[in-house]
């Protein structure tokens, strides 16, 4: 009952915090250069006269600026965040049409990274001192220091244009007609390489985290404690010294999130990878500000719903936090 | 299973244990040895830093290696040298035949695995027991070491006992599988007085009732008293005396034991009271205070009332005790006296003036009152010199610079540092000696009113002497009126000429101090004073009788 | 040289190498007009030239014959400014905000952490391209979206350590000492936060120069500065036929922002702080 209730709570906060970005953007289209309008339409739309005129009437663009607002985030509410001009679409069905395929990308690469960062940051924390630990904590600060889209163009070049191991487009080979099982394989084949390249930034930034974290906690009186107990090593690990380490990477986890979201748009582009990413790309180069400015504050709804989700798995795993 | 009774459980012979290049010395323990025959308690006693609990975790084989390593010497547990044993037969004994009770309960203890979990993982890691037996044999230790509804707490979260509570469990812990030797390691240094004398009682009845032998490293003579058979003191690595309990106390022969056991107050007020009529410096009326926490800009906390109508008066040159344990809300109150604490109702009358609250309290006091603070280690700013950390509080009343750091100067040799530690930082200074610099800096504003907040509580007894000394000479140079906050009866009793004793935010026994100590009206002072460890000899009993 | 900061700091042999590097970009970057041999915009040679085919051309040239190694070396310029500068700002701001909400507590610090909280609630990549986009692509846009992007960690930072501090007994004593609030946050309780913040700013100079990049390589680079982002994503539809043109700039990144990290790792020895704020 305190759960749910903690939940809705946090949902509420969720909410406010979307209107508010969504007021960010009512007020970045404010004060940016030039007139509103045509920034609304974006360089195709702006030359439309009639295009200018509709949108106009549509945002009350000569009313006070409350109205404004309130007419904006009206809008924003029953999901109309607007027609793009350069593509003859309403932006909310271009971003659905995406959404799916970039779901499956940062929800894989956010899998994978946690998975291998753990994993890998447990093995050094264990191996501390050791060839093993140093290996991987060179490997680790590397890829910390590598940006998504240099990473994801090697991988393209050594992968695909050297070895022709795996396809470095697309989200499956087009004109295939494949169905079922096979398409699945497919698309498989096209996923490994974006969500590889987005995950490895973050498996590096785990597996510190985790590394700290374990060698941190080893050192806490109450590991001590079941050492005078005559507990086994290995029982050590993963109950007493993982089970408390796991804490604060749940946490950063979270904060991350929203960083692989926006990273994803990076790892989409270099991968023609048909998500919400690249159609900020496209937007960015059409100056379709409409497109731009929803595929943001969906982007932001995104990041949201996953720092909640994770506040939730961590009030699963911290008994001590008191959900009133 | 029976064993020759003459034929010690733990026998350390000649052990030295080493210490990393750069130590203060070489040799952590140097040359130790000592015996504990079953079903006796034998006492490690020393100050910090005399490698009394080095010992410990030497037997047990939890030293830091390889920083820190036996390298000398034997460890005979029933006969078999434990140095000479590998890691997994270490483990075989830990828990089973040798159990450990660490010193701090509020860490000691998994905080995201239950209670009931941490013992069970005792047999898990030694005998193949059924779930129902063992959970049968775990509501049992529970209820052993007297934890109120063992069936609740089987399911709990440590977070949910209190550190006496959690002690208990680690003793359960320690004792579950009946080991022949339990080691302590200063298992009631963080508990309170009335706390530490109910888990000093369970130990002893836990042992008489199962023969085990105990090893307990401990600070306090007094706790020696109340639970050894044989004492060992310990100075900078060495066994300087050792023997039974009562031949140590009674006659000690080694110079250092002679000090620590004359360091002890004694409970005996060593000055007289001023009878004259001098003014009242302070006067305090129904004090009230609340604390709220957990306050969000969308919730409400909880309450907690730390002060309720507090009331008394001071004059120049006396001293009043503040006495309680933790939660008894006499921090609170030493802070709402110098104006570090809002306070919510009453009246605190300085030299006949009213103070209003908060920043404004502060400023009318013109720092007439000061503070002497608790923690050693965190009552000095780490990146400031000691003379500007004294010089600095005159300045900001607006002294002359170089005034001020005359003033400085003169004060650090009243307390006993030389002028040259002016340009020292504090992390060069031990303990005793910070204590010392904060008391100079609480002098340089030349006050009437002192407030020392549990001023000795974190030193070591030695140590704590020079300071009480200290603060008396200072006392009666500057005909100061004091507050002496402290849960330490005998402290109370040496220094203060009243004693008011505080009970959850309450002031439950109010008078002159030897009235309070020698005939307390009170039960809860009556149990504060029979929870004391006390010397019960001869040559060092407190005045204090229990009604 | 000795002090024990150094002595700490040395020992950590990552952090040496780290330090070496990077000493030798601030060099190139400063004396770059001057050790490069062309103008970076200057179509100087046949496009697509091999890399150590052509003497003075040690990397090659781009599609437009431009030379990528003086390319590089403007580039050094640029995303060394752009990391100070908007770290600088991030700074600022981040600690303003952070002293201020862990001093006063209770509802100021409800209120600004609210404030921070949706700030770091949104992907701070996103948010920079809309604001560049929005704002028209120039240092000055730049050095403001990154910064802008950037202070919530340090304001959550510089805020636990207040709130710590604040109630440590010496602070308490300077208030009974009668000094003034301003000069209690500036001489009492921001020269012991120092550490872990130092600490972090060597962090966030190489995420800004990673953020300036991505920027850079998505086309909304200033356009009148070569930037290591730029020439990347330049390169990006003839990475087929000419991989040097994306790898040398990459390298270039990659080394300058391992040099920073190596660098922040060993501040962090040095100066016996954790970003979490205790002392090791």
């Amino acid at each position: 009952m305190k759960r749910l209730q903690f939940m809705l709570t946090r949902v509420l906060q969720g909410l406010v915090a979307i209107v508010l970005i969504a007021t960010v953007n009512f007020m970045l289209v404010r004060a940016a250069p030039g007139d509103p309008v045509s920034v609304l339409a974006g360089e195709a739309g702006a030359s439309d006269p009639q295009f200018v005129a509709q949108l106009r009437a549509q945002f009350g663009l000569d009313q006070p600026i409350t109205t404004q607002l309130a007419t904006y985030l009206g809008k924003v509410v029953t999901l109309d965040l607007g027609f793009s001009y350069r593509q003859q679409q309403p932006v909310l069905k271009l971003i659905m049409d995406r959404l799916p395929a970039t779901l499956l990308l940062t929800g894989s690469a956010f899998a994978l990274s946690l998975l291998f960062g753990v994993t890998l940051g447990a093995l050094s924390a264990r191996r501390a001192g050791t060839w093993v630990d140093s290996a991987i904590t060179v490997v680790a600060l590397v890829f910390y220091a590598t940006p998504l889209y240099w990473l994801a163009l090697m991988a393209v070049l050594v992968f695909t244009v050297q070895l022709a191991w795996l396809p470095g487009f697309g989200f499956s080979t087009v004109g295939s007609g494949l169905t079922g099982f096979a398409l699945a394989w497919d698309i498989a084949q096209h996923l490994l390489l974006p969500a590889l390249t987005l995950a490895l930034f973050y498996m590096a930034v785990y597996a510190r985290m985790t590394r700290a974290a374990m060698l941190d906690v080893a050192q806490m009186d109450f590991v001590k404690t079941a050492r005078a107990k005559g507990v086994k090593p290995g029982r050590i690990l993963r109950a007493h010294v993982l089970r408390n380490a796991l804490l604060p990477v749940v946490t950063l986890a979270g904060i991350q999130a929203g960083g692989m979201i926006g990273g994803a748009v990076l790892t989409e582009t270099v991968f023609a990878w048909p998500g919400i990413g690249r159609l900020m790309f496209d937007a960015l180069l059409q100056r379709d500000y409409s497109l731009l400015l929803g595929s943001f504050l969906v982007t932001a709804a995104m990041a949201v719903l996953f720092n909640l989700i994770t506040d939730l798995v961590y009030t699963l795993v911290d008994p001590r936090i008191e959900l009133t | 299973m029976s064993v020759n009774p003459t034929q010690a459980v733990l026998d350390i012979v000649n052990l030295s244990i080493s210490l990393p290049n750069g130590a203060d010395r070489a040799l952590a323990v140097e040359r130790a040895s000592l015996s504990v025959l079953p079903g006796q308690t034998l006492c490690v006693v020393g100050e910090s830093g005399s490698g009394k609990s080095m010992i410990a975790n030497a037997v047990m084989g939890l030293l830091p290696r390889p920083h820190v390593a036996p390298v000398n010497g034997q460890i005979l547990f029933e006969g078999t040298d434990l140095l000479t044993l590998t890691e997994p037969q270490m483990r075989e004994l830990r828990g089973r035949r040798i159990g450990m009770v660490f010193q701090e309960p509020m860490t000691a203890l998994n905080p995201v695995m239950r209670i009931g979990e941490q013992i069970g993982e005792v047999f898990d890691a030694h005998l193949k027991v059924a779930a129902a037996e063992k959970r049968q044999r775990i509501l049992a230790a529970l209820a052993d070491v007297g934890l109120p509804d063992p069936e609740l707490t089987i399911d709990s979260y440590p977070f949910r006992l209190s550190g006496g509570q959690r002690q208990r469990v680690m003793i359960a812990c320690a004792l579950v599988l009946e080991p022949v030797l339990l080691i302590c390691d200063e298992p009631t240094t963080a508990l309170d007085v009335t706390t530490q004398a109910q888990i000093l009682k369970l130990i002893r009845e836990l042992q008489q009732r199962r023969g085990t032998a105990v090893l307990f490293i401990t600070h306090d003579f007094g706790v020696v008293s109340e639970i050894a058979d044989q004492v060992v003191v310990m100075q900078t690595g060495q066994v300087v005396e050792a023997g039974p309990v009562r031949r140590v106390l009674d006659a000690p022969q080694h110079a250092y034991t002679r000090k620590l056991i004359a360091a002890i107050p004694d409970g005996q007020a060593q000055r007289a009271t001023p009878t004259d009529e001098l003014a009242r410096v302070l006067q305090v009326q129904d004090l009230c205070k609340t604390y709220t926490s957990g306050n969000g800009l969308f919730k409400r906390g909880r309450s907690v009332q730390a002060a309720k109508n507090i009331s008394f008066e001071l004059k120049r040159g006396e001293t009043l005790g503040l006495v309680g344990e933790s939660g008894s809300g006499k921090s609170s109150v030493g802070r709402c006296l110098v104006g570090l604490a809002p306070f919510d109702s009453g009246r605190i009358l300085f030299k006949g003036r009213n103070l209003s609250q908060g920043a404004a309290f502060r400023k009318e006091a013109a720092g007439k009152i000061q503070m002497v603070f608790q923690d050693p280690y965190a009552s000095l700013n780490p990146r400031h010199k000691v003379g500007a950390a004294i010089a600095g509080g005159p300045i900001a009343q607006g002294v002359g610079k170089t005034e001020a750091m005359a003033r400085a100067l003169e004060l650090l040799k009243l307390v006993g540092l030389g002028a040259d530690a002016a340009q020292r930082y504090p992390h060069e200074f031990s303990g005793g000696q910070r204590q010392r610099i904060a008391i100079a800096r609480a002098l340089a504003m030349q006050p009437e009113l002192l407030v020392a907040d549990e001023p000795v509580s974190a030193l070591d007894v030695s140590v704590q002497a020079q300071v009480l000394e200290l603060f008396a000479q200072v006392r009666a140079q500057f005909q100061l009126a004091m507050v002496f906050i402290t849960h330490d009866l005998r402290v109370a009793g040496q220094m203060c000429d009243h004693i008011a004793v505080m009970q959850r935010g309450e002031v439950v026994e109010y008078g002159e101090t030897h009235k309070v100590l020698g005939d307390p009206q009170h039960a809860y002072t009556r149990k504060l004073i029979a929870a004391v460890p006390r010397l019960a000899s001869p040559a060092h009993h407190l005045t204090m009788a229990v009604a | 040289m000795k002090s024990p900061f150094w002595r700490r700091f040395t020992r950590n042999k990552g952090a040496v190498a780290g330090m070496a590097v990077l000493l030798l970009v601030v060099v190139v970057a400063l004396l770059g007009p001057w050790i490069a041999t062309n103008d970076p915009w200057g179509m100087v040679q046949q496009p697509f030239l091999h890399p150590w085919t052509e003497p003075g051309f040690a990397l090659g040239t781009d599609t437009l014959g431009r030379d990528i190694l003086s390319g590089m070396i403007y580039g050094a310029r640029i995303s060394l400014l752009i990391g100070a500068v908007s770290t600088v700002v991030a700074l600022l701001i981040g600690i303003t905000l952070g002293a201020i909400a862990g001093y006063f507590g209770g509802l100021v610090d409800s209120a600004l952490m609210r404030f921070t909280e949706i700030f770091q609630a949104v992907p701070s990549f996103a948010l920079a391209i809309v604001l560049v986009a929005i704002f028209q692509p120039s240092v000055g846009s730049i050095v403001t979206a990154i910064a802008i992007v950037s202070w919530p960690p340090v304001a959550r930072l510089v805020r636990s350590e207040f709130l710590t501090l604040r109630q440590r007994d010496f602070v308490q004593a300077a208030l009974l000492a009668g000094q003034s609030t301003p000069r209690i946050i500036l001489t009492q309780i921001l020269p012991n936060a120092m550490s872990p913040i130092i600490v972090m700013a060597s962090l966030m100079v190489a995420t800004a120069i990673l953020l300036e990049s991505s920027l850079s390589f998505l086309g909304l680079g200033d356009p009148n500065q070569m930037s290591w982002g730029y020439m990347v994503g330049s390169a990006r539809t003839v990475l087929r036929q000419a991989w040097w043109m994306a790898v040398f700039p990459g390298l270039a990144i990659v080394l300058t922002v391992l040099a920073l990290n190596l660098v922040g790792e060993g501040l962090s020895d040095g100066l016996n702080a954790r970003l979490d704020g205790r002392t090791k």
